[in-house]
């Protein structure tokens, strides 16, 4: 296995609306590694996530386990980078939860008896087995970002990239949302808001502002530097702990 | 209304459940075909179709009450093309009333050609509605696609249904914003129009970039240009049996329609 699996090297972006989104970022992560990228709404965050499967391609230097997302490795990167977008009804966009979780394996190329192999699988591991003919619109938000998860994990993906995992979910499904992410052994880029789960799920966090990495370390260091939080218009979780002790 | 109201029967297990979409699906086209090629007067034809479509609701233990109530949602507009059927046909006249200086007639030929047109609708519509709601959506659109109609049209009306109520949801939460911020029914018609215009135009927005999300999600994992799912349809003897007795049964239908119209 190559490492670091991902790698990003001087990336900028911007939309064709010349709105400057990324500027300059580097990043690299190792496998198995569980990152969060934390940072005040439009910081980059999607826009970053979207680079790394090649949906938007920048200046500068993206590869994952030394492919870059470019022609004919344009398959195989999509295949190893499962992206789960924020809002399940985005990432659900088939009748049945069947279809979903199949839509990868289907179109990588998967023969029929394997791809029905891999639902059954990745179902389980979300802990939603036989939830096959389902239909999206009949479930919860919680059990659809379960769904979201295992659309990605049928297609085997090493590197999971999730955008706001726990928004809009109550806390037991919050923690159980965070129960199932712990367990996975995939490399992870977390996107979030939600600080606690940043805390309890990833080692290393970066943050990023106004379209820059400011800062890459260790999650304990970063949240506990409650100026450096508040700068970049974050909350450190010790600090709202405090604050409302007093 | 919700997607409870559509989908809220499809998992029975009757015959008519199990039976192959696209058997169901050629079923109804035959029927419809059958039904409106029925000549008028040929009553017993009718009859016999009705009692079709009645066997096929008790077998498939969806309580006929129901069906019978999405049937009538069509109704009024076969009622409405074929209302002046009556007035415009020649034959004996049957009634006549002056309406400012004209004479409204209303004929026998006119009036059996109106029953006849209104049963046709009807008994194609309760055809149809039993079909919706035994059969799940995804079905009938893989039906479709195996019967070979364009997979943009079956991708179009699966994504349709996936996000109808999605896009209602949003439109639910646009109203109440409304609501939340105006008092009474209050302001003029052109204000309201304005505040309509504004509602469509932000709906329109946010479809429009939830579109663009759901295409990144597809792009994301894998899709490039077609897109293939799983096959489920399997025909089974069952299906044989039923298109032999249902053939049979429009035959019959056939038959007694053409023979009544020799005589």
């Amino acid at each position: 296995m190559t490492d670091p699996i991902i790698c990003v090297e001087h990336l900028t972006f911007s939309y064709p609306d010349s709105r400057q989104a990324l500027t300059d970022i580097n990043l690299a992560v190792k496998t198995g590694e569980k990152v969060a990228i934390v940072g005040p709404n439009g910081a980059g965050k999607s826009t970053l996530f979207l680079h790394l499967n090649g949906i938007l391609s920048g200046r500068g230097r993206v590869e994952i386990a030394g492919l870059a997302p470019t022609g004919k490795a344009l398959r195989a990167v999509r295949a190893k980078v499962g992206l789960v977008f924020q809002d399940p009804d985005d990432q659900l966009f088939s009748p049945t939860v069947l279809d979903d979780v199949a839509f990868g394996p289907l179109h990588l190329g998967c023969p029929p008896a394997e791809v029905r192999d891999r639902v059954a699988h990745a179902l389980a591991e979300v802990g939603m087995t036989g939830c096959e003919g389902l239909m999206p619109h009949h479930m919860s938000l919680g059990e659809r970002k379960r769904i979201a998860i295992a659309t990605v994990l049928a297609m085997h993906s090493e590197v999971l990239v999730l955008d706001e995992p726990s928004a809009g979910l109550d806390p037991r499904a919050r923690r159980n949302l965070l129960g199932l992410l712990k367990t996975l052994p995939q490399t992870m880029l977390v996107a979030s808001h939600d600080m606690r789960l940043v805390w309890d799920l990833c080692l290393r966090t970066v943050i990023l502002d106004g379209g820059r990495l400011v800062a890459d370390g260790p999650t304990t260091e970063l949240l506990r530097d409650v100026a450096l939080m508040e700068q970049h218009g974050l909350e450190s979780p010790l600090d709202w702990t405090q604050s409302n002790a007093d | 209304m919700g997607h409870t109201f559509l989908d809220r029967y499809h998992h029975g297990t009757s015959l008519i459940h199990r039976l192959d979409p696209r058997l169901k699906l050629l079923a109804t086209l035959a029927f419809v075909l059958v039904a409106s090629s029925t000549p008028p007067r040929a009553w017993p034809a009718f009859a016999l179709l009705a009692a079709l479509v009645l066997v096929a609701i008790l077998v498939s233990r969806i309580p006929p009450v129901e069906v019978l109530k999405r049937s009538l949602i069509a109704l009024p507009f076969a009622g409405m093309i074929a209302l002046s059927l009556p007035f415009t046909q020649g034959g004996q006249p049957v009634w006549t009333w002056p309406l400012f200086g004209w004479e409204l007639t209303i004929t026998d030929e006119g009036l059996i050609l109106f029953a006849a047109i209104v049963a046709k609708a009807w008994l194609s519509v309760l055809a149809a509605a039993l079909l919706l709601a035994s059969t799940p959506l995804f079905d009938l659109l893989q039906a479709m696609r195996a019967l070979h109609v364009p997979a943009v049209l079956t991708s179009t009306m699966s994504f349709m249904y996936r996000y109808l109520f999605v896009l209602g949801e949003e439109a639910g939460r646009l109203q109440t914003a409304h609501a939340a911020r105006s008092a009474g029914p209050g302001g003029s018609l052109a204000w309201r129009a304005r505040v309509l215009g504004g509602m469509i135009g932000s709906l329109f927005i946010r479809s429009y970039e939830r579109s663009e999300r759901i295409y990144a999600a597809m792009l994301s994992r894998g899709f490039a240009g077609e897109i293939y799912s799983l096959t489920r349809l399997a025909w089974q003897r069952r299906d044989s049996w039923a298109s032999l007795a249902w053939t049979a049964a429009l035959v019959a239908v056939v038959s007694l329609a053409h023979f009544r119209a020799w005589v």
